[in-house]
């Protein structure tokens, strides 16, 4: 079964994440099979795209700590954009968006990882 | 010269008051000497013996109160004519004041007693007032009613309501033969005795089997309690029951009344008793009265017993009719009469599953308790308790708030929380049970909405995020990821309450529509 969740590489060494859906507990086991494969790449960030997210709780909340703890073991930059007004307030009121920078589109994400040294 | 006064002899002298000397003093009422007296009875034989010579009756209205006895004359003649008339006189005057003052002093005795009796009915009383339930369980989706009368002499009625581990809810309703402090104290004993092992055993059988075992230890002969243990599970229905000769509870179902039939003797009459257990489950719109023999065993103004019949007709009256305990207390009412000496203990319990939410409607009144006066239900709907189930009551909420037109960015927030607050219902409330729903009551005021989300509280309600959650503590692994849910709840509405209750947990949101709280 091919994996719910995409990934492309738009410039070398940052990888895009397409999330699409519901993002709760029970998406769990996509993303973590998503990152992997992201992380197969040894990208220097890792970019989410929300824009297919539809809703988000406070289990997917849960998912998107567990992913960022991941990322920043790993040494690897997590920003993303997409996200509605409401989901951006939560990504503040959270403090994520602290340590995943939000952007308005996918060009601005990208364009905002440092090339590479 | 007088001679010095010879001291007066006095003699005890004791008649029983079946000697036929009485009702001869009683019948001739005259002065009588003891030597002219035509008996021969242990009476006479002692008048004899001490040397009485004559008897004066004091009769007052026919009736014997008491009688001088009188040695032999001192001038050792005979007593004269003149002496018995005079005699005669005395008594005469005598004998009704002798009366009133035994009269007084029965009477003294008499409020003596009843003082006694006041004062121990006043502690048979304060005993059992002591162990009645001070309010009634507030279980959501059920109506719960009691009614406790004492007879004057008061009975040994009781009854009480347990909270039980799971949300569950123990009845219990029993009646101790005989009256007074003795029997208040063997109530006392055994509604100590029934919260006692309720708390340990979940079977009501085996709870009344323990009951049985400790209580023949304690129960003052020619003592014994009837008593019905049943156990309610508010979330599904089911009623447990088992039942030590109490009468039988009616249970309203739509087919009829049938009676909840479990066999077993009073407690503390007989060792090593089995209590057989029973189950029914209460559909919505049905109920279950409890009573006392009180009821039935009542007398009309004709000696008629109130009776069984009588009892479950009521019972199965259409519910339009007002509640059930109203219902029996008035029909009652009319059947004994102005003016009736109640002569039993009546207590009656009813337990009634309110019926079924069909979308929006009038709600049962126990919702609504928490609501402002001035708020309108917009809608009222239940989601099963499964994984994700909170998804499928936001565009029920959605729908019922859009005529308020909330600002995207309220409405937005106030989804996000009730999501929360029914996922947390779904699977720490109901525990994820498929058979418990997750009841949501949507209102407004004109200055707010309100959400209340209410669960059956399978683990004993309270809420599982008490940590306040830290992001940097989740990244640094020393908090669990999770725990986001009451935190968001609390960010994104403006007021947050949590209510529990026997059976249910509710958490109220409250989200005012112009943003800011007026």
């Amino acid at each position: 079964m091919s994996p719910r969740f995409g990934i492309r590489i738009p410039r070398a060494r940052v990888v895009v994440l397409d999330v699409s859906g519901d993002l709760r507990a029970d998406a769990r086991e996509d993303m973590e099979a998503a990152y992997a494969d992201a992380a197969a790449r040894e990208p220097q960030a890792v970019v989410l795209n929300l824009t297919e997210v539809d809703y988000m709780d406070s289990s997917g909340i849960a998912l998107l700590v567990g992913l960022l703890a991941r990322a920043r073991r790993d040494g690897r930059e997590l920003s993303a954009y997409g996200l509605s007004d409401h989901y951006r307030e939560i990504f503040t009121i959270t403090r994520l968006s602290e340590f995943i920078h939000v952007y308005d589109d996918e060009p601005s994400a990208v364009g905002n990882v440092p090339a590479a040294t | 010269m007088q001679p010095p006064p010879v001291p007066v002899e006095q003699a005890e002298i004791s008649l029983s008051p079946d000697d036929p000397l009485l009702g001869y003093l009683a019948g001739i009422a005259e002065p009588v000497p003891v030597d002219r007296i035509p008996l021969d009875t242990p009476g006479v034989r002692a008048l004899r013996e001490a040397h009485i010579s004559l008897v004066v009756p004091l009769v007052t209205s026919g009736e014997l109160v008491g009688l001088l006895s009188l040695g032999p004359r001192r001038s050792e003649r005979e007593y004269s004519t003149d002496d018995r008339r005079l005699l005669q006189d005395l008594a005469t005057h005598a004998a009704p004041a002798v009366r009133v003052a035994q009269l007084v002093r029965e009477q003294e005795g008499e409020a003596l007693a009843r003082q006694r009796i006041e004062q121990e009915l006043h502690v048979a009383r304060l005993i059992q007032q002591q162990f009645l339930p001070k309010e009634l369980p507030d279980l959501p989706g059920w109506h719960v009613a009691a009614h406790y009368q004492p007879a004057r002499e008061v009975g040994g009625d009781f009854y009480d309501f347990l909270e039980l581990p799971g949300g569950l809810l123990g009845v219990v309703i029993g009646d101790v033969t005989d009256k007074g402090v003795p029997a208040a104290l063997v109530m006392a004993t055994t509604h100590s005795v029934l919260r006692a092992e309720a708390a340990q055993l979940v079977s009501p059988g085996d709870v009344l089997r323990r009951a049985n075992a400790l209580l023949i230890e304690e129960m003052p002969p020619h003592m014994f309690v009837t008593c019905l243990f049943a156990v309610l599970d508010p979330a599904t229905g089911r009623l447990r029951f088992a039942n030590a000769g109490q009468d039988l509870p009616y249970l309203r179902t739509a087919e009829g009344v049938v009676e909840l039939r479990a066999t077993g003797m009073p407690l503390g009459l007989l060792p090593d008793m089995e209590y057989e257990e029973k189950e029914v489950v209460l559909e919505p719109g049905q109920e279950v009265l409890l009573h006392s023999d009180g009821v039935v065993e009542a007398h009309g103004a004709d000696r008629e017993m109130f009776g069984f019949p009588r009892l479950k007709r009521l019972v199965g009256e259409p519910v339009t009719g007002g509640e059930l305990i109203d219902r029996v207390l008035g029909e009652l009412s009319r059947f004994t009469g102005p003016g009736w000496e109640q002569e039993d203990d009546i207590t009656l319990v009813a337990l009634a599953r309110l019926p079924a939410l069909a979308g929006s409607g009038p709600l049962p009144v126990d919702e609504t308790v928490s609501l402002p006066r001035d708020a309108r239900v917009l809608a009222a709907f239940e989601v099963v308790s499964e994984r994700g189930g909170e998804r499928g009551a936001l565009p029920l909420l959605a729908e019922a708030i859009e005529p308020l037109g909330l600002p995207k960015g309220r409405r937005d927030a106030l989804a996000t929380a009730v999501g929360e607050a029914t996922m947390n219902a779904i699977e720490h409330g109901n525990d994820c049970r498929p058979d418990l729903s997750v009841r949501l009551v949507v209102a407004a005021t004109d200055t707010a909405v309100l959400v209340t989300v209410t669960d059956r509280a399978v683990n004993g309600g309270g809420t599982e995020d008490v940590e306040l959650p830290d992001l940097d503590a989740k990244l640094a692994g020393a908090q669990s990821p999770r725990g986001w849910g009451l935190f968001l709840m609390r960010e994104l509405v403006d007021e947050v309450r949590v209510r529990d209750s026997v059976g249910g947990h509710t958490v109220e949101l409250v989200q005012h529509r112009n943003g800011t709280p007026p």
